[in-house]
């Protein structure tokens, strides 16, 4: 049986010790042949917030160029390779690796494994996708970053249209990072499907791994689809097939079909390992077990299944037929159901209970909140008629990244928050996280609420710039204003991280009094993480460990 | 007064758990995987049937005698490495190699009557990728397909070659099963491919 607290405490070895005692060559070295699940973890998420750099300041220079009407800060080129370059570079390298990283550092220990399935596969899925990621943006050298949107509309992307090769570049990197995910999402089933702890059937398994589950397969659906895809556009393009050349016989409207069929899905991967985070976060902030564990199991898996089959909602304005318009509509609304189970399970959770407003907890409070907008406006956008008008308007912009940002970003954090100390062996600066937190909170609401009233004023999404006649500019401005609050909220995030590894309170074994097998390692775990293999007998296993009179699995 | 400490509650007893294990859960959502990769190219070659606007048409074009051969070489290797695998379980390894081998012939046989039909379409029958939405379709789907059977000739051979170096024993049970998966997949999958695509060509009015 695993301790609570470790008579001997292990060498303490967090990365900056790390480089510090050997020497930066040798630690290079370690970190980049590693095959060890916790130090891929944390590449992936090193990886995704260097990107999320990057994304955010092309949004920023997109945001400058709207600031006035008629501006020509950048011109219409660079505009649209800039929002291609956001597009692809949030969803593809800093939403999934992210939660790819996270899952990946914590499901072994939270499932008391001493590694994933498949260390070597997990180490080629992090760098491929990390190579997939540097290929994108090596179309910069080539003088043509892709022009195209991060949907790559057919037959835009064909090379009757469009002959620089940053298409080529686009394509190819998201075909290789791709296969990366896909990996990943293999090593996700297999670990949790065949590698728990002694004890933990799939009803007592910590609820991230349940999420982790569920995205994992949807990956496995999701993204081969795109592959497949992106393969027929580079054939398309450089052997000379027809897949979208309408000229000859092609159909552009498969594209679509093909991108959806993943593109959809995608936004339930970016959530669902946030719904499994924050289903960690309350529960310990509030004192309370989980609300519904079983629920929330059966609502995960109706989300996986459900958002299989509501792509073509993204697609009313194509002009299907009105029952393919009927049918997607009412799909797309059925999702909001379990969804809702979820959401007010939550709310269950925290009604009662001892809440603390430390930094994960109030990140989690600014999920719920946000994420309940984003959803409510997903609604509206699901209803065909009301998708008619607002169709790639700027409506739809503020709706999905209210959804991205207010739900994923927002319960990454959480996330973030409340894992570091494990992580690092040291606390993160609670006066830094409430800073950032607030920061962030109202320079969200007041980037992307504008969004949401310039395109009922009818401003189209992806124009470089507008009329002055249009009335845009005092939304656009807002919009501007609060990114450029938003902005230093991230500074201090990463300055957060960073200086914390140093000068941060040193984390005890179980800083939050949680529940789950991640906390009975040290802080940060040994390599091997569990010195002995832990046995569980409830979905609580560290308060059995904590309270011998009184264990959950009486009553489980 | 005092009450007497209550003895502690003593957890039940974990009864062992059987499902696959990890190696099978992982290859077995690999194949889920492939799967959604030969719908979405199915799904093109349906969608674009009949959508031609110059030849050669399928029924023009592909041979259903020569495809029936290759299909049958492809369903009795899945046969024989059905018996290859339950020989290396029983510890018969001079029967394993020999099943093993015969896989591996019959897939090879496969790809060259593959080559040999692509020759003739590409220079008899001037089908090329590029020739219409027939021949864009036909050889994204069936040379994806003959990239996995090659894939799974180079695997079954490294597992040959360490067979006949006595490096394969009843103990790596668990890696051979797992690629006789992959190989039934395979050849599942051009079950589908010759009942959509070469029967198609000759049953419907295309």
């Amino acid at each position: 049986m695993a301790t609570v607290d470790h008579p001997q405490r292990l060498a303490r070895s967090g990365i900056a010790a790390d480089a510090a005692s050997r020497g930066w060559a040798a630690a290079l070295h370690e970190w980049t042949t590693t095959v060890d699940h916790k130090k891929i973890g944390i590449m992936y998420v090193l990886m995704s917030l260097v990107f999320l750099v990057i994304g955010g300041i092309e949004a920023l220079l997109m945001r400058w160029q709207l600031f006035y009407p008629r501006a020509e800060v950048i011109g219409p080129n660079v505009f649209n390779q800039l929002f291609t370059m956001h597009g692809t570079t949030m969803v593809f390298f800093v939403g999934m690796p992210i939660l790819i990283g996270i899952g990946n550092y914590m499901l072994p220990l939270m499932l008391g494994a001493r590694d994933m399935a498949f260390p070597r596969l997990n180490a080629f899925g992090f760098w491929i996708t990390l190579f997939g990621g540097l290929l994108v943006y090596l179309s910069f050298i080539t003088g043509a970053a892709p022009e195209i949107g991060w949907f790559a509309y057919a037959p835009l992307t064909e090379h009757t249209f469009d002959r620089n090769a940053g298409t080529d570049f686009w394509a190819l990197g998201l075909l290789i990072s791709g296969i990366g995910t896909i990996g990943a999402a293999v090593n996700f089933i297999a670990t949790i499907l065949g590698m728990r702890a002694p004890g933990m059937t799939m009803r007592k398994i910590p609820f991230f791994a349940w999420t982790m589950l569920w995205t994992s397969f949807q990956m496995l659906l999701a993204i081969p689809p795109l592959t497949a895809a992106l393969v027929m556009v580079l054939f398309d393009r450089q052997l000379g097939a027809h897949f979208f050349d309408v000229q000859n016989g092609g159909s552009a409207y498969l594209w679509q079909h093909l991108f959806w069929f993943f593109g959809h899905p995608e936004v339930y991967i970016l959530i669902l390992p946030v719904f499994g985070m924050v289903s960690e976060v309350i529960p310990v902030f509030s004192r309370k077990v989980l609300f519904g564990y079983e629920f929330m199991a059966a609502a995960t898996m109706a989300i996986a299944f459900i958002s299989l089959g509501v792509w073509a909602h993204h697609m009313f304005c194509v002009g299907m037929s009105r029952t393919l318009d009927l049918y997607f509509a009412a799909a797309s609304l059925i999702v909001s159901i379990p969804t809702g189970i979820k959401f007010f399970n939550w709310l269950a959770t925290i009604y009662g209970g001892r809440v603390s407003l430390q930094s994960p907890m109030l990140f989690c409070f600014g999920f719920l909140s946000m994420f309940l907008i984003g959803g409510l406006t997903g609604i509206m956008l699901a209803a065909a008629p009301f998708d008619f008008q607002l169709s790639d308007s700027y409506f739809v912009v503020g709706h999905f990244h209210w959804v991205l940002i207010g739900g994923t970003l927002f319960g990454t954090f959480a996330g973030i928050y409340y894992w570091y100390p494990k992580v690092t062996g040291r606390m993160l600066s609670e006066r830094l996280a409430h800073w950032h937190f607030w920061l962030l909170y109202i320079g969200f609401i007041l980037t992307f609420g504008p969004m949401h009233v310039s395109g009922i004023l009818g401003m189209p999404r992806r124009i470089y710039t507008y009329d002055p006649s249009r009335d845009w500019e005092w939304w656009n401005q807002l919009t501007t204003i609060g990114a450029l609050v938003q902005t230093p909220s991230y500074a201090i995030f990463v300055y957060n991280l960073i200086a914390s590894l140093w000068k941060g309170k040193p984390a005890v074994d179980d800083p939050w009094d949680a529940w789950t097998l991640e906390w009975t390692t040290s802080s940060p775990p040994p390599s091997y993480n569990f010195e002995t293999q832990p046995i569980v007998h409830s979905r609580r296993p560290l308060w059995d460990l904590k309270h011998p009179d009184d264990p959950d699995w009486q009553y489980e | 007064m005092t009450e007497p400490a209550a003895a502690l509650p003593i957890p039940p007893e974990i009864a062992p758990e059987r499902t696959l294990n990890a190696a099978q859960w992982g290859m077995a959502s690999f194949l889920v995987s492939e799967v959604a990769f030969f719908s979405t190219l199915i799904v093109a070659y349906v969608t674009f049937l009949g959508r031609d606007v110059v030849g050669p048409l399928p029924a023009e074009a592909l041979s259903l005698k020569l495809a029936f051969g290759t299909t049958l070489c492809l369903v009795a290797s899945s046969i024989f490495i059905h018996f290859a695998e339950g020989a290396l379980r029983r510890g018969n390894n001079a029967s394993f190699k020999l099943l093993w081998a015969a896989t591996i012939a019959l897939g090879v046989a496969f790809l060259v009557g593959t080559a040999y039909e692509w020759h003739d379409l590409i220079f008899e029958k001037q089908l090329t990728i590029s020739r219409n939405l027939f021949g864009t379709t036909y050889y994204t789907l069936v040379g994806f397909h003959g990239l996995h059977v090659t894939v799974g000739v180079i695997a079954m051979s490294i597992i040959l070659l360490l067979a006949a170096r006595g490096a394969i024993t009843k103990e790596h049970e668990t890696g051979v099963q797992l690629v006789s998966w992959y190989w039934h997949f395979v050849d599942v999958v051009w079950i589908v491919v010759f009942l959509v695509v070469y029967v198609g060509a000759k049953g419907g009015s295309v």
